[in-house]
């Protein structure tokens, strides 16, 4: 029995030879807090908690990166299931496995071969897992492929800041968040330490603005095959219900998008329009974004490293956003990415709108989901009056969007609201109510702090 | 309810499988890397991770030359292989692995060193579309290199150490045609029209044109327009900054005004004057074009000339006759506010321009081809080489063994980025003396431990310094650095390494976009990169 445990402890040693060299040895780049020794490894196969966020394409490679690092104690989220079209890149699913959790899928994998690797699987939605949750881990690291959640996540890891009597920033709260994104052949890579360092919500001017077209483009003058496809999905669709009434378009059903696709034919014919073809009304109906295993290496690799320099202390972290583009050659540019000082998730102060008396609800609501600060989605806004609760306005329930329409037209005094009036504001981006003070324009000398 | 019942055929399992990146490289692309054949020589973590990228999105089949057997070390941080795989060769179970991944791609593992194959059976690397090796000594790779060079395969050398790694791309000349670039120039002929544009363009009178119509002029008119107007008084093209704030102030003038005299918002006008500035640029032969219409290889065509030279002589033939100075018409219209009317009208102009254009071009290959009696090429190849012409890339390679064996040039290609100083060059030139230290010791630098390989590494990097005429480095750093490394490979840097070696060979096996060109230094350590061309 003993000499077995010997036999084990040895080959283990040997195993992770590799990482050894680098947590037992100095040298002249390490991070000024790092000490060699034996026990970063102990650290991070028995105590260090990593969340990886999404088990597509870069969680895949993520939760590998992360097995073979040494890293034993690994959770992962995803609420989707396998398809078809993952397998191109996502390693750890096979044919048999369309239709199962991803998570669970991947997790099965690995720690399977990876011996001593405990990664657990949480199949759910990012928004189910509460504070409690995301309070455990030592580092949380995303590939996601959707910007909200994104954001959402950042905005829980802000919530999760505390801050010590003197407004100073308390370290031991501080998770820091790596965050990987590709598109096609382009990727980036970024380290996010929370109300330290630039996060998600600091820096929204990055990603690319989603391109729209105009309704009376498709409805009227349509020049490509896109708004073809468009109109056929916006208009037509509601207009002849070909599954019947209640039957929405959906972008994963063959027979749905082969409708689709041919009366966006029948439109293109009409008007001289070329190029409509299945796989593009593919990829307008689902908004596909391409998609190809060697970028995701690249940057779940990248994401890998630094989670593990940040773990161990090895070597200092990127600072703290890097782009890449593999079209052409391989190209990368490491870059500092700013904090902003009154950032609505991770400066601690409330953000202040200074926004003209007479104005309409409308307009605050407009300049929550059109200013590059906020882009939020479908902003629900409330206040506090005489200390009760007001919600102003509400489009995610029915009836009381339907309840609160009117104020949007109505003057904010009107409301209510005056010059130095806290108004909430919850947004599918955020997990936690954003406070925001309206200073009215005219009012120029007024005390502003909190 | 009884659902329609659609036309259209559902696409095949393979096309759903490949959708994320036929829309990358399209069904031409997926089709030629079917057709590939990748070697790899050792599997390692890096060698089984370029792998991994390479055979999940379907290449033809793979072949890993590898005599190693599989230690415990190889499993703590190589994914493709497992407890089991203990003692057992190490290229037939990477491979085994790896081939789970992809049940269309074939796949075969020779358990012979490198060398022996190079000196008992080196047609045996003749083969393969490209060869990549890692982990080789000094000696082996020249000879492989030297090989690989005379045979005409296109090999790709990387390596992963510590924090640092690097890949070395050597091919003797590789020829893209579909590049992709990120933002492809327009080509609009204003300042040239041709025939059934100009006839178009001058059929329009914008300040006759009733409110509706006229906001539904596109740019291009309107731009034609504008300058027409300005070349009443000036008999050039608008070239210099004023002279374009002009032409907009001309577009400005356009718009129509409300009867309180404030101009109407028309989106289309808005549209010319942002357009103004790349409009207006003249039409010409681009000087990489040029370059390569009249390099040697275009004017000398021979019977074992290639396609695309044959192509290029083609294209010249173009370029001096027909067009007039200036390569076919791309055919592409961008985006642009209009009625549908203006908009296809105007759209087939081009293509029909670029079709005939093509159809020149291609009556000259045929000549070609009969005049040398080599193999055809087909109206659709012509067709996609005229297409993107002005997006032709060309690298001509340098062999490795010239980089390895310092030529002059090579020498003071480093020195120059020493002197910088280039950090990104520091790394290369230790990870080159690192492979000179394990050729004298048979061992990586610090492999047992750091401080003692200190100062043999360091004479292994003078001396590499003193051959390209460079004086020692100040410090110790990146030598100690290196040494602390002891030839530790870290999964996570060759994971990085592996995505982008993988991305290369599918770049060259599919002849679309640029590959690096020819050698690329990566630095985990401060998430830095660095392409140098030797």
């Amino acid at each position: 029995m003993a000499s077995g445990e010997t036999q084990t402890s040895t080959d283990q040693q040997r195993r992770w030879l590799h990482i050894r060299k680098l947590l037992e040895r100095s040298g002249p780049f390490c991070h000024p807090d790092f000490e060699p020794s034996p026990e970063i490894l102990d650290f991070i196969m028995e105590s260090c908690k990593i969340l990886i966020v999404g088990a597509g394409g870069l969680g895949c490679e993520l939760l590998k990166d992360l097995a073979l690092l040494g890293f034993r104690k690994l959770h992962i989220v995803d609420m989707d299931t396998i398809e078809l079209s993952n397998l191109n890149r996502q390693f750890l699913f096979r044919k048999n496995d369309i239709g199962l959790s991803k998570a669970k899928c991947a997790v099965e994998f690995v720690n399977k071969r990876v011996p001593g690797c405990e990664a657990i699987a949480h199949h759910c939605a990012i928004q189910d897992l509460d504070e409690g949750f995301y309070r455990q881990f030592h580092i949380v690291v995303c590939g996601l492929d959707s910007i909200v959640a994104r954001r959402w996540l950042n905005g829980m890891l802000m919530s999760l800041l505390q801050y010590n009597d003197d407004r100073s920033l308390d370290q031991s709260s501080v998770i820091p968040l790596v965050d990987g994104g590709t598109e096609g052949f382009k990727g980036n890579a970024r380290v996010i330490l929370p109300g330290m360092s630039a996060c998600i919500e600091c820096t929204l001017d990055l990603y690319p603005p989603q391109k729209t077209f105009p309704l009376c483009t498709i409805a009227n003058t349509p020049r490509l095959p896109e708004h073809c496809i468009e109109y056929v999905k916006v208009i037509q669709w509601a207009k002849e219900n070909p599954w019947g009434s209640n039957i929405a378009l959906d972008g994963d059903d063959p027979q749905h998008v082969a409708w689709v696709f041919e009366k966006a034919q029948d439109r293109a014919m009409k008007h001289g329009i070329s190029n409509v073809t299945y796989r593009l009304t593919q990829g307008v109906l689902k908004n596909i974004i391409p998609a190809v295993a060697s970028t995701n290496a690249a940057i779940a690799a990248c994401c890998a490293s630094e989670v593990f320099k940040l773990a161990t202390s090895c070597c200092t972290s990127m600072n703290n956003y890097m782009v890449m583009n593999m079209a052409d050659g391989v190209y990368t540019y490491t870059f500092n990415a700013e904090k902003r000082p009154d950032c609505v998730a991770c400066s601690n102060s409330t953000r202040v709108v200074e926004i003209e008396p007479q104005a309409t609800l409308q307009s605050i609501y407009d300049k929550l989901c059109e200013d590059p600060a906020y882009l939020m989605k479908s902003p629900g806004i409330t206040t506090v009056i005489n200390g009760r609760n007001k919600t102003l306005y509400m489009s995610s329930i029915k009836s009381i969007e339907e309840r609160t329409r009117d104020n949007l037209k109505k003057k904010l005094t009107e409301l209510g609201l005056f010059n130095g009036a806290d108004i909430l504001v919850a947004d599918v981006t955020t997990p936690n109510t954003v406070t925001i003070k309206l200073k009215f324009a005219e009012y120029q000398d007024v005390e502003m702090t909190r | 309810m009884a659902s329609p019942s659609p036309k259209s055929p559902e696409q095949s399992e393979k096309t759903k499988q490949y959708d994320r990146q036929l829309r990358l490289w399209g069904d031409h692309g997926q089709f030629a890397l079917e057709n590939g054949h990748i070697c790899l020589v050792n599997a390692t973590v890096l060698g089984t991770e370029v792998l991994k990228s390479i055979v999940l999105p379907g290449v033809g089949a793979i072949t890993i030359v590898d005599d190693k057997i599989v230690t415990d070390e190889d499993i703590g941080s190589n994914f493709f292989l497992e407890c089991s795989s203990k003692g057992l060769n190490r290229g037939s179970e990477a491979l085994r692995l790896l081939l789970e991944l992809n049940p269309a791609v074939q796949g075969n593992a020779v358990q012979e060193p490198p060398d022996q194959i190079l000196k008992e059976n080196p047609d045996f690397f003749k083969s393969f579309t490209v060869v990549i090796a890692t982990s080789l000594g000094e000696k082996t790779i020249q000879d492989l290199a030297q090989h690989l060079w005379d045979v005409n395969v296109p090999l790709i050398l990387c390596r992963s150490v510590g924090f640092l790694g690097s890949f070395r791309i050597q091919m003797k000349e590789h020829a893209v045609i579909e590049t992709h670039p990120d933002n492809e120039q327009t080509d609009l002929r204003l300042d040239v029209p041709f025939h059934a544009l100009s006839e178009y363009l001058d059929s329009f009178d914008i300040d006759t044109l009733d409110l509706k119509d006229h906001g539904h002029i596109p740019w291009i008119v309107i731009i034609y327009k504008a300058v027409q107007k300005w070349r009443v008084n000036n008999p050039h093209w608008p070239m210099s900054r004023k002279e374009k704030n002009e032409i907009k102030g001309i577009i400005q003038d356009f718009i129509r005004k409300d009867e309180n005299g404030v101009p109407i918002n028309e989106e289309n006008f808005e549209e010319a004057i942002r357009a103004v500035n790349t409009a207006l640029m003249p039409t010409f032969l681009p000087a990489k074009s040029q370059e390569l219409l009249y390099c040697s290889a275009a004017t000398n065509i021979t019977k074992e000339s290639t396609p695309f030279w044959i192509m290029c002589a083609a294209l010249r033939g173009f370029v001096e006759s027909e067009g007039k100075g200036n390569l076919p018409v791309k055919g592409v219209l961008p985006d642009m506010t209009a009625s549908t009317d203006h908009y296809i009208k105007l759209q087939n102009l081009y293509r029909t321009q670029a079709s005939m254009d093509a159809e020149i071009v291609y009556r000259k290959v045929q000549q070609i081809v009969a005049q040398l009696h080599c193999e055809n090429i087909s109206e659709a190849d012509v067709k996609l080489f005229c297409r993107h012409a002005h997006d032709l890339h060309l690298i001509s390679g340098s062999s490795i063994v010239s980089e390895y064996q310092l030529t002059s040039s090579v020498a003071s290609y480093i020195a120059r980025h020493l002197e910088e100083p280039d950090v990104m060059m520091v790394h290369y030139i230790l990870m080159r003396a690192s492979e000179i230290f394990q050729s004298e010791h048979c061992r990586a630098p610090g492999d047992w431990e750091p401080e003692g390989d200190i100062a043999k590494l360091k004479t292994c990097v003078t001396k590499l310094l003193s051959d390209v005429s460079c004086s020692p480095f100040p410090k110790d750093d990146h030598v100690h650095e290196m040494c602390r490394y002891g030839g530790a490979e870290i999964h996570s840097v060759s994971a990085f390494l592996g995505g982008c070696v993988a991305h290369e060979a599918i770049k060259i096996v599919t002849k679309q976009y640029k590959p690096v060109n020819n050698t690329f230094i990566y630095d985990a350590g401060s998430t830095n990169t660095a392409t140098f061309t030797f």
